[in-house]
C-alpha cells in the first residue's frame, strides 16, 4: 500500500514537473479544454439562474376568477363559501370592481383614460392562491368554471408552461452542447497524450527493456490526463466566474430599473467539485484511449 | 541457467536467423558469442529477455519457458537480467544519476535506498564523479560504462551485452571487458556478443561461434 502510494505520488510529481517544463504548451492545452468546457458551463449557469427566477415567480400559481356582472352580494358570499371548500385552494382574496378600478387609476399610465369613463367596466373578481403545479391547475379549471356566477377563469399556467418548456429547451441545448464539447475534451486529451507518448518513446522503450510493467508505464499518462482535465475544469470555472462578474454589473443596473436586486449567482461548492471530477474523468478517458491505442505499438526491437 | 534446445527463429519474410540451435549455459559462466554480422548473435541475445520469441524449440531462462511466457510476466523476467546495448539506449533528457535510477523506479525501493544503490553502481563503473552530468557530454566509453551501471543496478543474475565494444577504441574496449569480467567473478552469468576476435582470444573464455544461425564449433 505504501509502495503503491509512493509510486503514485512520485509519478504525480514527475508529471507536474514535465508539464512545468513546457509551460506554454501546457497553458495552451488547459485553455483549449477550459474554453470548451466554459461554453456549456456558462449556459448551464444562466439556465440555473433563470430557473431560480421562474421558480420565484411561479411558486404559487394564481387563478383569477371574474364574476358575472349581475352577481350581487349574496352570490358573492355563497361563491366564497363554495371556493373555500375546494381542495387545492389555499387562500382567496376578493377584489371588488371598485377596488380594481382604484388600482388601475393608481398604476399610472391609464389614469386619464379611466377618469374619463362614465361607468366602471370592470367585474368583481376572486384571486385564488393554489398550491398546485401547472397540470393540477388545468384540472381545477373546469371545476371553477362550473360554479354559478363565474364568467371567466384566468389561469396563469399557460405562460408558466411556456416558460417551463422554454427552460427545458434551453437545458436540452446545453446538454447537447456539453456532450459535444465533452467529446472535444476527450479528443484534446487523446491527442496531447499521443504527442507525449511520442516524445517519450525512448524512455518507454528503455523502461520496457529493463522490466517496467505496462501499468507502470501507463501510469504517468493517466495522471497527465487527469491533471489536464482537472486544470481545464478549473480554467472553465474561472472563465465562467469572470464572465459572470462582468455581466452582473450590467444586470444589476437593469434589475434596479425594475426595482429588483436580481443578479447572477455562481455554482455552489458541490457543483464546482462535480465539474472538476467530471472534467478529470474525461481527461482520464482520453488518456486511456490514447494509451491503449499507442503504447502497445512501442516495443523494443 | 540458460538452455536452448532445437531453437529456430525465422523473421517475417522468411529470413532464418537461428536454426536448430542447442546449447546450455551454467550459472556463473562467462560466454562470448562470436560470428560475423548477420550470423544471429543479436537474435540469440534477444530471445533471452523475450524481446523476440522463438519460432520453434525451447528457450529456458531460470527454468522459465520464454516461448510460452505470458506478456504480463515478461517485466519480471527482465528485472533479473542486465541488458547492455550497442547503442546504449541512454536517456538524454536527464542526468547520469537519473539514468541509473530508472530501473529502481518500479521495484519498490525507497528513494534513499535507490539513490544509495545507484551511486554504488556508478562507483563500480567509475562514473560517480559525473553523476550530475548529462549523458550526451560523456565519451563513448563512458556512455557504455553508464549503460553497464544501469544494467547492474538491480543486481541481476544474468548480464547480456550486445556488441558492447563495437564503437569503442581498444583501450576503452579493454576497460569495458574487464568490467564484465569483474562482475563475472562475483557470480554473475555474463553473455557477450562480439565480432572482435582479438578481444576473445586475449581472454580465452568459452565461445559460442555462430555462422548463419548455427553453431560453428
Amino acid at each position: 500500500m505504501s509502495t503503491w502510494l509512493r509510486q503514485h505520488s512520485q509519478t504525480l510529481v514527475l508529471t507536474l514537473k514535465r508539464l512545468a517544463r513546457n509551460p506554454f504548451a501546457t497553458l495552451l492545452n488547459i485553455m483549449v479544454i477550459g474554453i470548451a468546457l466554459a461554453l456549456p458551463l456558462g449556459g448551464y449557469m444562466l439556465l440555473q439562474n433563470l430557473g431560480r427566477v421562474a421558480g420565484q415567480v411561479t411558486g404559487h400559481p394564481q387563478v383569477s376568477l371574474f364574476l358575472a356582472r349581475d352577481a350581487d352580494k349574496t352570490d358573492i358570499a355563497a361563491l366564497e363559501a363554495r371556493l373555500k371548500q375546494i381542495p387545492g385552494v389555499r387562500a382567496l382574496r376578493f377584489i371588488s370592481r371598485e377596488q380594481a378600478l382604484e388600482g388601475l387609476k393608481q398604476s399610472g399610465n391609464l389614469s386619464d383614460v379611466i377618469t374619463a369613463l362614465q361607468t366602471n367596466p370592470l367585474p368583481d373578481a376572486f384571486v385564488l392562491d393554489t398550491g398546485a403545479g401547472a397540470v393540477e391547475l388545468q384540472q381545477l379549471e373546469p371545476q371553477l368554471k362550473a360554479l354559478p356566477k363565474v364568467a371567466h377563469v384566468q389561469l396563469d399556467s399557460a405562460w408558466v408552461k411556456r416558460l417551463e418548456s422554454l427552460l427545458a429547451l434551453g437545458r436540452m441545448a446545453v446538454l447537447i452542447l456539453a456532450s459535444l464539447l465533452a467529446c472535444g475534451l476527450v479528443a484534446v486529451a487523446f491527442n496531447t497524450i499521443r504527442l507525449q507518448i511520442l516524445t517519450q518513446k525512448d524512455e518507454i522503450e528503455v523502461s520496457k527493456l529493463i522490466g517496467a510493467t505496462d501499468s507502470f508505464i501507463r501510469r504517468p499518462f493517466f495522471h497527465l490526463g487527469l491533471i489536464l482535465g482537472a486544470f481545464g475544469g478549473m480554467a472553465a470555472l474561472t472563465i465562467v466566474y469572470l464572465c459572470m462578474q462582468i455581466l452582473n454589473r450590467r444586470i444589476l443596473e437593469l434589475a434596479q430599473l425594475y426595482g429588483s436586486d436580481f443578479r447572477l449567482s455562481f455554482f455552489g461548492l458541490p457543483d464546482c467539485l462535480a465539474l472538476l471530477a467530471f472534467a478529470a474523468i474525461l481527461g482520464w478517458l482520453g488518456a486511456y484511449m490514447s494509451v491503449s491505442r499507442h503504447l502497445y505499438g512501442i516495443e523494443p526491437k | 541457467m540458460i538452455s536452448f534446445s532445437q531453437v529456430r527463429k525465422s523473421y517475417r519474410g522468411g529470413h532464418e536467423a537461428l536454426c536448430e540451435l542447442s546449447f546450455g549455459i551454467e550459472t556463473g559462466e562467462l560466454v562470448f558469442i562470436t560470428g560475423r554480422s548477420g550470423a544471429g548473435k543479436s537474435t540469440l541475445l534477444k530471445l533471452i529477455p523475450a524481446i523476440e520469441r522463438p519460432t520453434s524449440g525451447t528457450v529456458l531462462v531460470n527454468g522459465q519457458n520464454i516461448g510460452s511466457m505470458r506478456r504480463a510476466a515478461i517485466p519480471y523476467l527482465r528485472r533479473n537480467l542486465g541488458l547492455v546495448f550497442q547503442d546504449q539506449k541512454l536517456l538524454y533528457d536527464r542526468s547520469v544519476f537519473d539514468n541509473v535510477m530508472l530501473p529502481l523506479a518500479f521495484t519498490g525501493h525507497t528513494h534513499k535506498d535507490a539513490a544509495r544503490r545507484a551511486r554504488a553502481a556508478l562507483d563500480k563503473v567509475g562514473l560517480l564523479a559525473r553523476e550530475k552530468a548529462n549523458p550526451i557530454t560523456l565519451s563513448g566509453g563512458e556512455q557504455q560504462r553508464l549503460c553497464i551501471a544501469r544494467a547492474v543496478v538491480n543486481r541481476p543474475s544474468i548480464l547480456l551485452a550486445d556488441e558492447p565494444t563495437a564503437s569503442l577504441d581498444s583501450a576503452s574496449a579493454a576497460e569495458v571487458v574487464e568490467m564484465f569480467r569483474s562482475f563475472n567473478q562475483v557470480g554473475v552469468t555474463v553473455l557477450i556478443a562480439t565480432h572482435d576476435e582479438a578481444l576473445v582470444q586475449r581472454l580465452n573464455p568459452r565461445v559460442l561461434a555462430l555462422s548463419q544461425g548455427r553453431l560453428a564449433r
